[in-house]
């Protein structure tokens, strides 16, 4: 509510601020984020609240997914800024439609029914395509905009479909209410539920990114620009993990053992398909779009697990995927300038030349996402590792971490371009200073999470038992 | 000052914050520049100040003690039942000294060698100890996993950045296999930990496993370490890491890193599966013997320097393993202590001698660029001086009586003798390959007529060279001689080690 009035009025105040003084619309979404938080820490609610008559829910899932979520636009709308400065594509409505997509992400995120549920999704969905093609002279943007609409359309459509079965076998919207009927009435528990599931659990594979629904991801990953690739790598992460957690734990936890096969195979296929596939890539955007894939398929994988340990895994590896993405994107950003988009992992070469420090951050942010201790990454795969083998199935433990061997390498080639090769590029690093600042912290981040990893899996374990 | 308590993690962080200063006072380009000097000056002294508190590790190492001494444990992760758990024994004590006192020298040889970024390099390097350390002293399963990960990364660094012309192709199969073999191990620690609710090592050596889940453990952790020895077939990384890495990088690759395959089988597989480690004794044995006799003739036919010492580094690893797994076909007595003392002893010693053969190599490397035994000859007539340390060195590679490489090799095939007369038959074997390989390659470079003029123009060993090598020759004969206050250190672990393995878990 804060928030939409909030956004009201940014965007107000953006048709009467001119080119020139766009800045004042990004320090006005900045103030409308820092607003948003405060409101978050203030009405934390204890337990689990359920409001507006059963559509919405207020628990300690929500709230760290939302305050997160927050940080994150935050970290984008920083990131962004001086890119679409010098790219001439700093208009206001960046701004407006990153926080029309925050709202569909706390929608989602809060949501206790599935329409409220699709109505978020619907809100975060239009706001992003409307993102991927705010270049209106770039083809690739429109190409990857036109895309993703269209393949969105179908997902979003195929997932209103399986929540119409769901409500016509249960006869309610509210996962609640869902989760009741089914255990009330075991008869439920059938071909008919089944088949709105599986059209569910499409929709729910899509907005993650997940195999074989994935085929948006790279194009659009490349053909946004960078500000907006951002954007949509990390907070929406959060919005796609509420809705899969929402709706087949809250809601369709008691088919577990219906959802949770087809959940396995395209987790297996994520991690197969987005590993292999990326160490093909010259593109750094859409190598870290087919990473993301591989990504995905962890998380889905503590998903499948069915256990608390499994939905903590899932939760956790997200929040600590994130750091590490947008640092990554950022450092992207960082390497563009006007005219030149910083698009080819070549242009990663000689960083340790040009900026030791950057190319640390990188050196972090990439080994991190490998897996590697000391830093966070390894500690998510390390969790999911746990709750996999504890659910019984060591054959998958083992495909994880052989499929995160064969993820190396292309993690190692950004590496390999940065430190021992030659430096091609002479020009000087063009950033301001709040920039660097956040872009080193979110590389010191993600070493010094890894280093005291504890507060966050005990936050995470805390979360997953509220959601049982 | 009575920091005993302390001292492990003094060992462990004062190298990484050495290194971490000097990423801090950075690189120019002027060698001369105030900034140079002292950030060279600061990398030798914080390698030198933890060789010194080494010393205190030494001097207050108790050699009659049973159990692990100088222990920290603090609750790391409470949330996952993790510790930050350190504590050496005779196992691990040797192999710090040895990380100590092999840093120190590696930065000397670097001093001028390395013109490209050298902050970053000694920074890599001292990061790097700090993390070996580490290695060897972590008793927490996590712990142990993270500090043999983190090790990849300043090594992958070293390997890439100042390495030789291949070192892209190189680095990356360093890294690749190494990982490759490490995440099985990370899958076995997890399984272990959803057994015993910890990663506690001492509790892993405890919980009862049956025979299927011990051999399968076994295998994880033999493929984790066996890459890391290296064993024969999963070697073919080695040569390529240590032709392309610069000296220093093969110096710690050869004496060091290779180590920690050896520490890991006696630390990790043996206690922990005990019955899954005499169920594949044999393979392991053979596997052993055919690194010892089969890659010793691979190493005569090398025209590299540096890849046949790196050959030559395989064959004696095999001593290392055979020594350990000859255990169960030991008859009652003394004979399973002294083979695993024996891969002990080897594998300090030949940390001591393969890093000297080859700081020698990079000696000559950085006269003349050139690894290849067809570019020497003579080199006696122009460097008397280091031709006598090489010569030195190259005997004791072969296993001179009086130089450390002896004491080792002996003890192995003392006990492979009573386990059974072809294995000590085939092991003994080295005494002549390893002469054969060795010695032919240092008549070759060192003796004959002078052959080119790149010989003749070269200059004998200036101070720096000189003292490191002097220095790597006083330890190889010292232990050599007199093994004694190095075979102390172990002894009572080792005897205990031998008692927890005895016993069945089943």
């Amino acid at each position: 509510m804060t928030l939409l009035s909030l956004i009201c009025v940014v965007l107000l105040a953006d048709l009467f601020v001119d080119n020139e003084h766009r800045v004042m619309t990004f320090w006005m979404s900045i103030a409308a984020l820092a607003i948003t938080a405060w409101t978050l820490f203030a009405t934390a609610p204890v337990g689990r609240v359920v409001v507006f008559d059963g559509s919405y829910v207020s628990d300690s899932l929500s709230q760290v997914l939302k305050i997160t979520a927050v940080g994150f636009v935050a970290v984008a709308f920083l990131y962004a800024r001086d890119y679409l400065r010098a790219n001439n594509l700093h208009k206001g409505e960046y701004y407006i439609l990153g926080l029309f997509g925050l709202l569909g992400m706390m929608i989602m995120i809060s949501a206790n029914s599935l329409l409220t549920m699709y109505m978020g999704l619907e809100t975060l969905a239009l706001s992003l395509y409307a993102l991927v093609a705010i270049d209106r002279n770039n083809a690739t943007s429109a190409e990857s905009a036109m895309k993703y609409f269209v393949l969105g359309a179908i997902a979003s459509g195929s997932l209103l479909y399986g929540i119409s079965w769901i409500y016509g076998v249960t006869g309610t919207l509210k996962f609640d209410e869902i989760a009741m009927a089914i255990s009330a009435n075991p008869g439920l528990n059938s071909l008919p539920l089944w088949f709105g599931l599986a059209f569910v659990v499409v929709g729910v594979s899509f907005k993650f990114g997940a195999v074989p629904f994935h085929m948006w991801l790279p194009d659009v990953y490349q053909g946004a620009r960078t500000p907006v690739t951002l954007y949509l790598a990390s907070a929406p992460k959060l919005a796609a993990l509420a809705l899969t957690i929402r709706i087949l734990v809250d809601g369709l936890g008691g088919l577990h053992d219906v959802w949770a096969d087809m959940v396995m195979v395209v987790a297996v296929l994520s991690l197969l398909v987005g590993n292999v596939i990326a160490i093909a890539q010259t593109n750094i955007k859409r190598m870290l779009g087919y990473s993301t894939i591989a990504h995905v398929g962890f998380i889905l994988l503590g998903i499948f697990c069915g256990t608390e340990k499994g939905y903590a895994a899932a939760l956790f590896y997200t929040l600590t995927y994130i750091v590490a993405v947008a640092g990554a994107f950022g450092l992207v950003i960082l390497l563009s300038r006007r005219g030149y988009e910083a698009e080819n992992i070549s242009d990663f070469k000689g960083l340790n030349a040009r900026s030791p420090w950057f190319a640390l951050m990188m050196l972090f942010i990439m080994f991190s996402l490998t897996g590697v201790p000391p830093f966070i990454g390894f500690f998510g795969k390390l969790n999911v590792i746990d709750a996999v083998l504890s659910s019984g199935y060591p054959g998958l433990a083992v495909l994880m971490v052989l499929a995160s061997v064969v993820g190396a390498f292309y993690y190692l080639r950004v590496i390999w371009y940065m430190y021992f090769e030659p430096n091609e590029d002479q020009a000087v690093l063009q950033a301001s200073v709040d920039m660097r600042l956040v872009l080193s912290l979110n590389g010191v981040a993600v070493l010094a999470l890894g280093i005291v990893p504890g507060w966050l899996w005990a936050l995470c374990t805390q979360i997953a038992l509220s959601i049982q | 000052m009575d920091f005993s308590q302390q001292l492990l993690s003094l060992l462990i962080w004062l190298p990484i914050a050495g290194g971490i200063l000097l990423l801090i006072i950075g690189d120019d380009n002027d060698v001369e520049s105030q900034r140079s000097v002292t950030m060279r000056i600061v990398a030798l002294s914080m390698s030198v100040l933890t060789f010194i508190v080494s010393i205190a590790l030494y001097k207050w190492f108790d050699n009659a003690a049973t159990g692990m001494q100088f222990t920290e444990r603090f609750s790391w992760i409470p949330a996952l039942n993790v510790y930050y758990y350190l504590g050496v024994d005779g196992l691990s004590a040797p192999l710090i000294l040895l990380t100590t006192f092999l840093t120190p020298l590696v930065v000397i040889a670097g001093w001028d060698s390395i013109k490209d970024r050298p902050a970053q390099y000694f920074a890599a390097f001292l990061i790097l100890e700090g993390l070996m350390i580490g290695v060897f002293c972590a008793l927490d399963g996590l712990l142990f996993y993270v500090f043999w990960e983190a090790m990849l990364v300043p090594m992958f660094l070293i390997i890439g950045v100042w390495g030789g012309e291949r070192r892209i192709y190189a680095t990356l199969k360093f890294f690749l296999y190494t990982f490759l073999g490490s995440v099985l191990m990370l899958v076995s620690f997890v399984y272990l930990y959803g057994l015993t609710g910890s990663f506690d090592l001492f509790g892993f050596m405890n919980v009862p496993l049956g025979m299927t889940a011990q051999k399968l453990i076994f295998i994880a952790f033999l493929l984790a370490f066996a890459v890391k020895v290296p064993m024969w077939p999963v070697h073919t990384w080695l040569p390529d890491a240590h032709v392309e890495a610069p000296t220093g990088g093969s110096v710690i690759l050869a004496a060091i890193l290779l180590k920690m395959g050896g520490y890991g089988f006696v630390r990790l597989s043996l206690p922990i599966v005990p019955d899954g480690s005499e169920y594949f004794s044999g393979l392991v044995i053979a596997l052993s013997l055919i690194a010892i006799v089969y890659i010793a003739f691979v190493a005569l036919m090398q025209k590299d320097m540096k890849k046949l010492i790196a050959y030559s580094s395989i064959a004696h690893m095999g001593f290392v393993t055979l020594g350990f797994f000859l255990l169960w076909s030991v008859g009652p007595g003394t004979g399973a202590g002294l083979g695993m003392t024996g891969g002990m002893v080897q594998m300090v010693s030949h940390g001591l001698i393969s890093g000297a053969l080859f700081l020698c190599v990079g000696v000559l490397y950085d006269r003349v660029h050139s690894r290849q035994i067809a570019d020497y000859g003579g080199v006696a007539n122009t460097m008397p001086k280091f031709a006598a340390f090489m010569v030195l060195f190259a005997m004791a590679n072969a296993g001179l009586p009086g130089t450390s490489g002896f004491v080792g090799e002996l003890m192995v095939i003392i006990a492979s003798f009573k386990a059974n007369f072809w294995f000590a038959f085939l092991a003994a074997t080295t005494l002549i390959l390893a002469a054969a390989y060795t010695l032919w390659m240092v008549k070759r470079v060192i003796y004959g007529e002078v052959a080119n003029d790149n010989v003749a123009a070269l200059e004998d060993l200036n101070q720096r060279e000189f003292i490191v090598l002097a220095v790597l020759a006083i330890a190889v004969l010292l232990i050599g001689l007199w093994p004694a206050p190095l075979v102390d250190m172990m002894n009572v672990t080792i005897e205990q080690l031998i008692q927890q393995v005895g016993q069945s878990k089943l």
